[in-house]
């Protein structure tokens, strides 16, 4: 048998440890993704092969928890793809200042700079009062990390960048101190948001929303957990609710495209009709 | 007798002097060329695959698009890799995206497609590593030489930016070493080579 056909046995022997024993459901993840993350951990702790990492995740939480962290984490920035935050500046929030009271969902949220970059947004449009953020993730781990709004310094530049292209009205820096090597947010911008956990695979629905983002998750996603996925955004939305995706990923072949209007083809924004 | 594999697919890889190369490469292809080819060029978060894929629309006579998550690969198709994304290849050889951490300081990263692309196409798969001024893609280009598939590299002494094809070379013998229009020809006298 060659490798490649026994690295995929490897692969569904650890999906079925890791649902059997953490119920955390992997089956339905995008497998060329999902086996590069775990290849790379793999190499990362030291082991040869997949299976290796089998027993030590069933006995040791801490390991597993870790496991967890490396095939769930994404990479995000502040304002990252301003020309997204630019849109919806420009054409949800004029919409969104109609409602009396205003509620986001960053699905997936990660370490949270996203956010932040939403909650500052809001704030420059004078939306605080009325605002709500939701930010949940699969990890505890990003969850900890976004609670405590803390950034490395040496991405205050590129931070500052985005901002700036995201048509931000201030100083970026009137947002965070910097202490050492770290920028850390400035407290107010937490006051809007509750980070909490929740699995795109088996939660319901989040309540009804305003706006949504759901940014670089569901290419992650085989085509049946991205159908489950987008029904579940689908149904998380006041009608005319908004909802963005990552700027690669697309409505098109699924059939719940009919339901949305674009706003922004190439940033990838959609109104629920 | 011949020995050749038939293939599936071609991967290319290229940073700094690779598109010139690409461009040269690619014109030897003819409208009917057999294989699906994708391509990783290195370029700037904020660029666009398909501004690029436009420039490509009068010196290349195969179809050069950017490569769309989930959408499959065709025969005679040129997929280019979106910026500030990783690109690898499901085995029923759909694109699939990632925002994972750069790969050699790069995203999309020629190691994580040439090594996607290996598993799924083994031996079936020829790899092509150009001009560039970083290591991405020999580790790459090894592990698809080690499952079987055909290496190729530019020839260092036409390369803008050597350093990609040498750390190739540096890592193991590869099929053949080659200008970039000889690269072209190969190709074709690969994909049109009986079973």
């Amino acid at each position: 048998m060659d490798e490649t056909a026994l690295e995929a046995i490897e692969i569904a022997l650890l999906k079925t440890a890791i649902v059997e024993r953490y119920g955390y459901d992997f089956s339905n993840y995008s497998p060329a993704s999902f086996k590069r993350r775990v290849v790379a951990f793999a190499r990362r702790e030291g082991f040869k092969h997949i299976a290796d990492l089998i027993p030590l995740l069933l006995h040791d939480k801490s390991f597993f928890r870790s496991l967890l962290f490396s095939i769930s984490v994404t990479v995000t920035e502040m304002f990252r793809d301003p020309q997204v935050f630019r849109i919806v500046r420009e054409k949800i929030i004029p919409v969104l200042k109609t409602y009396p009271s205003i509620r986001v969902w960053h699905v997936g949220c990660a370490t949270g700079e996203e956010v932040y970059s939403t909650a500052i947004l809001f704030a420059e449009e004078g939306l605080n009062d009325r605002l709500q953020i939701y930010a949940t993730d699969i990890n505890e781990e990003s969850l900890e990390k976004a609670r405590e709004g803390i950034y490395p310094v040496e991405q205050i530049k590129k931070y500052t960048a985005n901002y700036q292209k995201a048509g931000g009205r201030r100083s970026f820096s009137d947002y965070y101190h910097a202490r050492y090597d770290s920028v850390i947010l400035h407290q107010e911008l937490r006051k809007n948001i509750v980070f909490s956990s929740h699995n795109l695979v088996s939660d319901g629905s989040f309540g009804s929303m305003h706006l949504i983002f759901c940014r670089n998750v569901l290419i992650y996603f085989d085509e049946t957990l991205q159908r489950r996925v987008l029904g579940l955004l689908h149904d998380s939305l006041v009608p005319n609710g908004f909802l963005c995706l990552g700027t690669r990923e697309s409505l098109q072949y699924l059939e719940v495209k009919d339901c949305f209007r674009v706003i922004a083809e190439r940033e990838k924004c959609f109104q629920l009709k | 007798m011949a020995t050749a594999q038939p293939y599936k697919a071609v991967v290319i890889g290229g940073s700094a002097g690779g598109l010139e190369a690409l461009f040269a490469l690619l014109a030897e292809l003819p409208a009917d060329f057999p294989l699906g080819v994708v391509v990783v060029l290195h370029m700037h978060p904020q660029s666009d695959a398909r501004e690029l894929a436009a420039t490509f629309r009068r010196r290349c006579r195969l179809v050069v698009t950017e490569a769309l998550e989930k959408t499959p690969l065709l025969a005679g198709r040129v997929y280019l890799a979106p910026a500030n994304y990783h690109l690898l290849v499901e085995n029923d050889g759909r694109f699939a995206l990632s925002v994972d951490p750069k790969v050699n300081y790069s995203r999309p990263s020629i190691d994580v497609l040439f090594e996607s692309a290996a598993d799924v196409w083994q031996a079936s798969l020829i790899g092509v590593l150009l001009s560039g001024a970083s290591r991405d893609g020999a580790a790459g280009l090894a592990r698809i030489g080690a499952l079987g598939g055909f290496t190729i590299v530019q020839d260092p002494e036409t390369a803008s930016s050597p350093i990609m094809p040498q750390s190739a070379l540096a890592l193991g013998p590869v099929d053949r070493v080659l200008a970039p229009t000889g690269i072209g020809r190969c190709l074709v006298d690969l994909a049109m080579a009986l079973p």
